[in-house]
């Protein structure tokens, strides 16, 4: 069969949702027995694509053909039954019954009304053996590893449903070096067996390593595919970050003009702070009055590193000094008394309490901070709201609305606040203006780099490079869940760049 | 002006509580005769509603401490299993045969007690406090769902308490310790004054605290709460304990209004009436904003209901299905779809009216 005939041909996909237009105009074309890396930072419409492809979503315009045929993808069940198939990171199997059970759950052979075990082990065991795998079947799922039992997910879903197109997203985000590589192998197969894969995944090593060609997304919006072979890595970052030069551009290195960090005082020691299978030990050393940018892709351990020092995770190697003080304890609580802040990556899950007003939210953490009996009295509670309400420009009729009614800019603000009225030593952000519109992004910035004129130091994660570039005094480039390189806020883009690609 | 204020009015807390109650009340003052007499008898008050208050206290009592428990986005289902242990306790402490030897008609007779009555009340108020605790451990700690965490206690604690009572329903000779659900203050049921007055603790905790805040906080997203610094587990540990407390108190009272404590039906069914109170008074099961004072309405309401079919001669064996229908009544008065309907039907008339001026 010729190597460019397309098994899939998606073209001119739009869809929208209030408010935001997830995919505009996008083609994604997979051919056959190539394995095809799909490539784009959060909001970049890889999930929706896929959505769209799995009969999650319908599109609003757009076509699809299947070896040549137009169909609509009706169903997630529809979908199976065209032949397109998805394995995601968390495996949705039971892992209490048997491999080959998995494997054969609602299509097992039958003999007399009941259920042919023999016939289904040797199947299952057929299937496997089709891809090299060597397991005992008639074992519950849940005695193997998870590589395994990914493997297995594959296994069923080219067995129901006589997969064309298998997309995978995230596979390999928990599992491990080896495990990985027998995942790859696997993958290997399946396109030499002539199906087309699509390969999510936020490890650019991977994509380098098992696929042929890339495809990236940006802000909805198709970016282009590209020969893996044609695009260096430091392009592909480039792509996939984007530049955006916007009117932010207008206040850049602020910084420089009020003060380069004075570097006296040490704030924040962490030395071989690290968690197995979260983060690789790190050293992180910061100073009052400085903004420490962390650059790295999605998932190259920036949340992790917060996680970690704001005590969400708690470390199993290595130490945390604050202002002097080791940290014992790991936990919000614990931090909150050492006069850490972490506004979180996730804000409607992790930020906001969506059903409290404004007020509420603001002086949660402080509240917290004071226990349970040293309560604020109402006309406390509301000086302190309108103060920062004030202070931070946050835009809202009375401190008594619901933070659910806010923007997102707003609701950052107001999460920003609550943390703020807690004076900390260190604040770190992450991901702070994600998602908010540019004029409260630069607010934001504004804010960030006057806290550090204050004395404060500040960890500032963004996805957005030139952001991090902007405000940092020096900057913390992470990959892989690992510190990858430490640069000087004055650092050339193209060197960072380079260093989240891993190409120096 | 008058609008929004009947608007601000509707959407309050208490108003579809108060609302129900009133329409129970409404129809006893037209269709049940005498139902709001209020006679004086050995110079204290008695009467259907001096009823109402007195049987419906351990119920008040239980859904205040449910209230809380539900408002972190749990359940209590142990409640009526603590009643039971903290009943069977006090009783056994009280009866000086301890339930094993056969009772003597010499000891029938006279009021006797074993332990002082400071210690049964203080060994009553421990067992449950002690249940709570036991509940919000598996809760916060072990991680628990609150449903399957507090069925435990719920299936064991009668077995529990059947311990105790040798599974025996113990009788109780004690004229002192009958003061909890007889006695009367200022001619009023002493049982509403124990409600008060927890009340009064539960209502200081909530609001001049900030353990109020940090459970609707909790319950509404446990996640940010945590977060943000909040000890979530020990919020939960505390709203379960306050939960057993109560339901210990409730034991009490219920224990000294029979005379006596049978393992097996002391305090049955009474955590699935004090979710429907909680229920009644709009706390929503999936925990956050709460109003102790609605749960009491709501307790109230399931009395008002009770007392009104025996007072119009409802066979006890039908009141099950009489309060299924109200449960129906109330759960469809409160369901999005009607409110939306009946908002609609408000603003309706309002534009109507606006277009007529």
């Amino acid at each position: 069969m010729s190597q460019t005939q397309n098994v899939l041909s998606m073209k001119g996909i739009t869809r929208s949702f209030p408010g935001v237009i997830a995919l505009e105009g996008v083609d994604f074309a997979l051919r056959k027995g190539e394995i095809h890396a799909l490539m784009g930072e959060n909001g970049a419409g890889k999930s929706t694509l896929i959505k769209v492809l799995t009969g999650v979503e319908q599109p609003d315009s757009g076509t699809i053909e299947l070896d040549g045929q137009l169909v609509q993808v009706r169903s997630p069940q529809h979908s199976h039954s065209l032949g397109i198939s998805a394995v995601y990171q968390e495996v949705n199997l039971c892992t209490n019954i048997s491999v080959a059970e998995n494997i054969m759950l609602g299509h097992e052979p039958r003999r007399f009304g009941s259920i042919d075990w023999r016939k289904m082990n040797a199947l299952a065991r057929q299937a496997l053996t089709k891809l090299d795998i060597d397991i005992d079947v008639t074992q519950p799922l849940g005695n193997y590893s998870l590589a395994i039992q990914q493997m297995v997910a594959i296994t069923r879903s080219l067995e129901i449903s006589n997969a064309r197109i298998l997309i995978l997203d995230e596979p390999t985000s928990s599992l491990d070096v080896n495990e990985s590589k027998q995942l790859f192998d696997v993958m290997m197969k399946l396109k030499d067996a002539g199906i087309g894969i699509v390969f999510i995944t936020h490890f650019l090593d991977q994509v380098y390593r098992v696929a042929d060609r890339i495809t990236v997304l940006r802000n909805g919006k198709l970016v282009g595919t590209y020969d893996v072979s044609s695009l260096p890595r430091i392009d592909l970052v480039a792509k996939m970050l984007g530049r955006s030069f916007t009117d932010l551009d207008a206040m850049s290195k602020v910084k420089s003009q009020g003060q380069q960090a004075q570097g006296t005082t040490r704030v924040v020691e962490a030395k071989g702070l690290g968690l197995k299978g979260s983060l690789e030990p790190i050293d992180v050393s910061i100073e009052a009055g400085e903004v420490v940018g962390i650059a790295g892709l999605l998932g190259s351990g920036r949340t992790e590193l917060a996680n970690l020092l704001f005590g969400i995770d708690a470390p199993d190697s290595g130490s945390l000094t604050i202002k002097g003080q080791a940290v014992s304890r790991f936990s919000p609580s614990e931090s909150l008394q050492h006069g850490i802040a972490l506004c979180p990556e996730d804000r409607k899950a992790e930020g906001i309490v969506a059903d409290l007003t404004i007020r509420e939210n603001i002086i949660l953490a402080l509240q917290a901070r004071y226990g349970w009996f040293k309560f604020l009295d109402t006309s406390t509670q509301y000086k302190i709201a309108q103060e920062y309400i004030e202070l931070l420009g946050i835009v809202t009729p009375s401190a008594d609305q619901l933070i659910k009614n806010l923007s997102g800019g707003n609701q950052q603000k107001v999460i920003l606040a609550r943390w703020l009225v807690t004076h900390p030593q260190l604040l770190i952000l992450d991901e702070p203006t994600r998602g908010i519109d540019v004029g409260a992004k630069a607010e934001i910035q504004k804010l960030v780099l006057q806290l550090a004129a204050e004395g404060k130091s500040i960890v500032f994660i963004s996805s957005e490079l030139e952001e991090v570039l902007r405000i940092s005094h020096r900057i913390i480039v992470m990959r892989d869940h690992k510190k990858a390189a430490e640069y000087s806020g004055d650092a050339n883009d193209q060197v960072i760049m380079h260093a989240m690609a891993g190409e120096v | 002006m008058k609008n929004s204020l009947f608007k601000r009015i509707r959407e309050s807390a208490l108003f579809w509580p108060i609302t129900a109650l009133a329409i129970i009340l409404l129809y006893d003052a037209i269709f049940v005769p005498g139902f709001f007499k209020i006679g004086i008898l050995d110079g204290h008050l008695y009467g259907n509603l001096i009823d109402v208050i007195n049987d419906g206290a351990p119920l008040m009592l239980v859904a205040i401490g449910m209230t809380l428990v539900i408002a972190t986005g749990g359940v209590d289902l142990s409640v009526g299993a603590v009643i039971a242990i903290s009943a069977s306790i006090g009783a056994v402490l009280i009866n000086p045969a301890f339930g094993n030897a056969l009772i003597s008609n010499d000891i029938l007779t006279k009021d006797a007690t074993n332990t002082a009555l400071p210690i049964i009340i203080l060994a009553d108020l421990a067992a449950g406090t002690l249940c709570g605790l036991w509940n919000g451990f598996l809760v916060s700690r072990a991680k628990i769902q609150p449903m399957v965490a507090t069925l435990i206690l719920m299936v064991a604690g009668r077995g529990i308490a059947q311990l105790f009572t040798n599974g025996q329903i113990m009788t109780i000779y004690y004229t002192p310790y009958f003061y909890f659900g007889n006695g009367f203050i200022l001619g009023l049921p002493v049982s509403i004054f124990i409600v008060a007055t927890v009340f009064l603790l539960a209502w200081i905790g909530v609001h001049k605290t900030s353990i109020g805040l940090f459970i609707a906080s909790v319950g509404l997203n446990s996640k940010s709460s945590y977060y943000s610094g909040i000890n979530e587990k020990n919020i939960k540990l505390l709203a379960y304990t306050f939960c057993g407390f109560c339901g210990s108190i409730a034991g009490l009272i219920l224990s000294s209004y029979v005379h006596s404590a049978d393992a097996n039906n002391i305090g049955l069914y009474y955590e699935l009436d004090a979710i429907l109170s909680v229920v009644i008074g709009g706390t929503l099961m999936s925990g956050g904003r709460f109003s102790l004072f609605a749960s009491v309405i709501g307790a109230l309401i399931i009395w008002t209901f009770t007392i009104t079919m025996y007072t119009i001669g409802i066979p006890a064996n039908a009141l099950l299905a009489a309060k299924a229908v109200l449960v129906l009544l109330v759960i469809l008065l409160y369901s999005d779809y009607t409110r939306r309907s009946l908002s609609k039907f408000f603003k309706l008339k309002g534009t109507r009216h606006g277009a007529t001026n």
